[in-house]
């Protein structure tokens, strides 16, 4: 498991109370290039509050993130917008930008933070949205689009920044049942085509083919890690496969 | 009453310049509370505790004073008192327009409070500077939900321009006032002042539904 080379991505000790309540008790965990970790874990375990915490979206009370061995000063507003280029998110509700079509809203980061010219900006939102699929749904605005399309233009706006790495939130979890086969193929090719990412989700199937660790949350903490093949199999004794069991059970389906 | 016609008929190009005073004003003091409402919005929203404090005051303050003791206390006391020499025109204008400021920065402020919180967390995500994101998702969204409450707003101001009357600024009330009285023909000059400021909030808030019609986001239900 542990190469030579430092991580791409190390987190460590983070710790956040919010409302009074202790939501990350030191959490750490490290991500080499290439690698798909996922995140499981019953609602409220924290994962969301970790990914954001990652980007300072939410600033952790306690905790260090290094970037290919750099620690990120998140009090310089500059190092931290420059850091936050290079870490691509992903929301469970899209936020998508609501008054640019699909094109603008993935070019406008390109333009105003990369400071890109308008038609380069323009020619690299085109390739993204092809990329995920969505090239024929340039000029739609947010409301026109499907949830499913909506995440993948989400994803194409991630992508045009050249993210080292990806953190995706529970992408699937906002989509009706139908919809959210289109994203996971999205997230799949990315994963195959060597992006590093931590994925938060429920979708355990996916999980199971495609991560290379499984990280599982509860209570604040990671209190499970391994490879899927361990922490999943069925004749595992772990908290995950009891916990995944139950997922599966509630929607009898996913394999 | 053939008389009194021709009174309105002989003084109408007098009280149309009064109504290019009017619309100077009105203009000129909705932009002044355009830019300055904007600033004290965003300052509200996103600003440290002394801005937002300031501002608190500032509303307070022109929200709680009436237009009329607004004017008198600017143009014949605080002006005079800091040696700012302003003609009734100007000072009219100025202190409508700190009026609306405070006004219109509601108005904005319930804008942005009204977009979904994600967004500016997507735009920080992609590395933009709370200002950036400000500029290039808040506000674009923001004002264009701004724009119904901000024709609203335009109708008052333009129908409280004609307080300016009292320092003097000739403008569609004034003039009204004027040829009235040298004339005797009250009713039909004030009716023909009525006509006028109904005449201007048609035009201004047709022009701004025109506008809103304009700026629509697409998709959205209308």
């Amino acid at each position: 498991m542990t190469e030579q080379k430092p991580p791409i991505l190390r987190v460590e000790n983070i710790c956040k109370i919010l409302g009074g309540k202790e939501i990350l008790k030191s959490v750490s965990l490290s991500l080499n290039k290439g690698e798909l970790k996922v995140l499981i874990g019953p609602s409220g375990a924290g994962k969301s509050t970790l990914l954001q915490c990652i980007n300072f979206l939410i600033p952790p009370d306690k905790g260090h993130v290094w970037l290919e061995g750099v620690e990120v000063q998140s009090r310089r507003k500059r190092d931290l917008y420059a850091f936050r280029q290079q870490v691509g998110m992903i929301f469970q509700d899209f936020n998508l930008f609501d008054h640019l079509n699909a094109l603008e809203n993935v070019s406008i980061a390109l333009r105003k933070v990369k400071k890109i010219r308008r038609p380069e900006a323009r020619d690299r939102a085109v390739a993204e949205l092809e990329r995920v699929g969505l090239g024929d749904k340039k000029y739609l605005y947010p409301a026109e689009l499907s949830g499913g399309q909506k995440q993948r233009v989400s994803i194409a706006r991630a992508l045009a920044m050249d993210p080292k790495i990806m953190l995706l939130d529970e992408p699937t979890s906002a989509l009706d049942p139908e919809l959210i086969g289109e994203v996971l193929s999205v997230i799949r090719d990315l994963a195959q085509g060597g992006m590093t990412m931590i994925l938060a989700t429920h979708q355990i199937g996916f999980t199971r083919s495609l991560a290379d660790e499984v990280l599982f949350m509860e209570n604040g903490i990671i209190i499970e890690q391994g490879a899927p093949e361990e922490l999943l199999s069925p004749d595992a004794c772990t908290r995950s496969r009891d916990f995944c069991s139950r997922l599966n059970e509630l929607y009898a389906e996913n394999e | 009453m053939l008389e009194a016609l021709a009174a309105v008929l002989e003084a109408l190009p007098y009280l149309l310049k009064g109504a290019l005073a009017t619309s100077g004003i009105v203009i000129g003091a909705m932009g002044f509370g355009l830019v300055l409402g904007i600033h004290m919005a965003v300052g509200q929203v996103f600003g440290n505790r002394i801005v937002r404090w300031f501002i608190g005051l500032y509303v307070w303050f022109f929200r709680g004073v009436p237009v009329l003791v607004l004017l008198f206390l600017f143009y014949f006391g605080l002006f005079a008192l800091i040696g700012l020499n302003l003609s009734a025109f100007a000072a009219s204008t100025l202190v409508l327009g700190m009026a609306t400021a405070a006004y219109q920065s509601q108005i904005f402020r319930g804008a942005i409070l009204s977009l979904p919180q994600g967004q500016l967390q997507a735009a920080r995500a992609l590395g933009m500077s709370d200002i950036k994101a400000i500029i290039n998702i808040i506000l674009p969204q923001a004002l264009r939900f701004s724009i119904p409450g901000w024709s609203n707003e335009y109708s008052i101001i333009l129908k409280d321009s004609a307080l300016a009357f009292v320092l003097g600024t000739s403008e569609i009330m004034a003039r009204s006032h004027f040829v009235a009285s040298r004339t005797y023909h009250y009713l039909p000059l004030y009716i023909t002042a009525g006509f006028l400021y109904f005449i201007l909030t048609w035009l201004g808030v047709r022009a701004l539904l025109k506008l809103e019609a304009k700026v629509r986001i697409p998709g959205y239900s209308q």
